[in-house]
């Protein structure tokens, strides 16, 4: 069934393959609508068979090691994110339980990912996304940690270790993203999946939970349609790397060299 | 003495060791120490009820939240390990440079490094998140983090600091020999550890107020001026309370090397704004730090510039001040004052000013994206920060009561 997709994408775009009269205007429109086509028939697929891409995220043993033959990654198209991205971080805050915490004051919450709204200022154009840990291939959180509790898995997830996180905070003002967060305060009925401690650092874990039980992320399950895809980015058959090939996308701070596993679309 | 001069008669052997200082503990009435003891014993154990206040609540009971991470007890710590490495410089004078008007004060020197090194120390470990698991910060190192090295660097600081007393006070002849090398290694190690903790801010790639390797020559210059300021306050109360009367020689020393390294630090504040007013993507918080209007921009022009460089500078050089005991006071207080102003606008001015994620844009989220954040240090926090202080002044009365620490007079010329 992937091949009939992929079949189909490379078809959808042949018909819109440019002709060598067309013009400027016209040539500017093509590429728009072939673009978008190719990104509208990944993102069906997505929504429309699911069963196909649960098995582009195949759960793993508990007992077999991670490896690096796996990258995880995840594409968002923020023209598709009719919300902005409201709805994957409602959904990351019900999985993960953060957000609430009953004494700490608004500026003290942890926010393991966030609506973020730019207006450019010459053009005026307004684009909204949500931003999380980006998953840098060379996280500055993972290279400032002092104990090592800042790690990356072998598959390009960076997590936090709570067991031997100090506590220090370099790894939040380190982040190039402000994606970590502090928890200020002693925390009750956390997630079993998703434990979060008192005067450690914690940051969005790609759902890592259920990554390795052959689930998505929590947050691209609730994405608007055709709005974001997750996949293994070291696998040049998965559907993120075909539309990656094929158009690119943007890092948020490219300029910083971080390779980071988390793209957009519109920024 | 050369090889050929005449050997010296019983006289001159009397008189060579009568003119060498002999090391004394400080005299001084009980009633005075005491009450020094309960004066810092209490602002220490203010700060011990404060760190169980904060442990058991969490960080929320502070000022410190997810915008501004490090906040007072950072500034108070990093002020008081830098001081350290500037307050062994009288030492490292009289080992590595020769200079006998310092050799006197070595041991008070190092004593003084060492102290305040543990009071920072402290603040910075009963601030952490979790400080029960200290043990984990001394077993698990990361390597490429300039964080675990300093960790490094301000243990071995204590050890080498350590080894050099011991070379200074025990008059064992293997013990003495000792003496040039571990003051050659103090002397090195104090530059390396103040270019790691200027390395703390200046590796930091995602803040545009820090990331510059100039930090890490400003920390050095830094750690002059605050440690020569805390070694003058402390010497001058010594010696008006029982010490023998501080000649005009080491003053007028401390009066210039104070100066000097003021200077030293507005020439690298220069370099370092002027740098980040040359490049546009550092507009923004350079802005913000040197006219946003708000509490670092007075704390920047007030308390660093004018009230913590520019009047002790007049204090130190103004003729009609010269020889005067005060204005040697007041500028080592004054610079103090401007040493902690410079670390609050870099440490807290420096996270105050939003992350850039979208340059040329407005931005705004729900988690103070392009938006100054804010920040009041609460009463806990600034007791952690005194009580390090209190600690580091507790160590020095101790010690210098116990210890043959301070000359019984002085060597002045």
């Amino acid at each position: 069934m992937t091949k009939r997709i992929v079949e189909a994408t490379l078809k959808g775009q042949a018909r819109n393959r440019i002709g060598p009269a067309d013009e400027p205007s016209d040539l500017i429109d093509r590429y728009k609508r072939q673009f978008l086509s190719g990104l509208g028939i990944t993102a069906a697929a997505v929504t429309l068979a699911p069963g196909v891409m649960l098995r582009e995220v195949k759960a793993k043993p508990d007992d077999e090691a991670v490896t690096n033959k796996v990258r995880w990654g995840m594409l968002i198209d923020t023209n598709k994110l009719t919300d902005g991205g409201d709805t994957m971080v409602a959904a990351c805050k019900k999985e993960h339980g953060w957000g609430d915490d009953p004494h700490a004051s608004p500026a003290q919450q942890s926010q393991w990912v966030r609506k973020v709204t730019f207006k450019d200022k010459l053009t005026q154009h307004e684009t909204a996304l949500p931003v999380m840990c980006q998953h840098c291939e060379t996280a500055p959180c993972v290279d400032v940690c002092p104990t090592g509790a800042s790690f990356k898995r072998a598959d390009g997830i960076v997590l936090v270790d709570k067991h031997t996180c100090i506590g220090c905070r370099y790894c939040v003002i380190a982040c190039p993203y402000k994606a970590r967060s502090f928890v200020h305060e002693n925390l009750e009925n956390q997630q079993p999946h998703s434990p979060r401690g008192v005067g450690v650092v914690e940051s969005c874990t790609l759902c890592v939970h259920r990554i390795d039980k052959g689930l998505q992320p929590a947050c691209i399950e609730a994405a608007p349609p055709q709005a974001a895809v997750f996949g293994d980015l070291n696998d040049p058959q998965s559907t993120i790397s075909k539309v990656l090939a094929k158009h690119g996308a943007q890092q948020i701070r490219a300029d910083l060299s971080l390779n980071t596993g988390v793209r957009y679309w519109g920024i | 003495m050369g090889r050929d001069d005449p050997p010296l008669t019983p006289e001159q052997v009397i008189a060579k060791r009568k003119s060498k200082p002999v090391f004394i503990e400080w005299k001084i009435s009980d009633k005075i120490f005491y009450s020094l003891l309960a004066i810092f014993g209490s602002v220490v154990l203010i700060a011990v009820a404060a760190f169980f206040y904060i442990q058991h609540h969490g960080h929320y009971v502070t000022g410190m939240n997810n915008q501004v991470v490090w906040g007072m007890p950072h500034v108070f710590a990093i002020f008081l390990i830098v001081a350290a490495s500037g307050a062994a410089n009288i030492g490292t004078l009289g080992t590595v440079f020769n200079k006998p008007t310092y050799q006197p004060w070595g041991r008070l020197s190092i004593v003084v490094a060492m102290a305040l090194l543990v009071g920072g120390l402290a603040v910075l470990v009963l601030d952490l998140g979790r400080a029960g698991r200290l043990m984990i910060a001394m077993t698990h190192y990361n390597f490429k983090s300039i964080f675990a090295w300093n960790i490094i660097l301000y243990t071995g600081f204590l050890v080498i600091m350590c080894a050099y007393l011991w070379s200074m006070m025990d008059r064992r002849k293997w013990v003495v020999k000792c003496y040039k090398p571990a003051g050659y290694m103090g002397f090195v190690w104090r530059f390396v550890l103040t270019t790691g903790t200027g390395s703390i801010f200046g590796f930091l790639v995602a803040r545009q107020y820090y990331d510059t390797a100039i930090l890490a020559p400003l920390f050095i210059a830094a750690s002059y001026v605050y440690g020569t300021a805390f070694f003058t306050l402390v010497l001058v109360f010594l010696s008006r309370f029982g010490l023998c009367e501080l000649g005009q020689n080491i003053q007028n020393r401390l009066r210039y090397t104070l100066a000097i390294f003021i200077v030293l630090v507005l020439f690298f504040e220069l370099v370092r704004h002027v740098t980040n007013l040359y490049a546009t993507e550092r507009h923004g918080v350079e802005a913000y730090i040197l006219s946003g209007g708000d509490k670092v921009t007075w704390l920047f022009w007030l308390g660093q510039i004018l009230l913590g460089s520019l009047v002790p500078l007049v204090l130190i050089w103004l003729p009609s001040l010269r020889n005067k005991q005060n204005a040697l006071l007041g500028a080592a207080a004054l610079a103090i004052f401007g040493g902690l102003s410079q670390l609050y606008v870099l440490i807290i001015g420096g996270q105050l000013y939003p992350v850039v994620l979208f340059p040329n844009a407005t931005v705004h989220s729900t988690f103070g994206d392009g938006e100054i954040a804010s920040y009041h240090a609460s009463l806990p926090e600034m007791a952690l920060g005194l009580g390090g202080t209190a600690l580091s002044l507790l160590v020095i009365v101790i010690a210098v009561r116990v210890l043959r620490l301070l000359p019984d007079k002085l060597l002045d010329e």
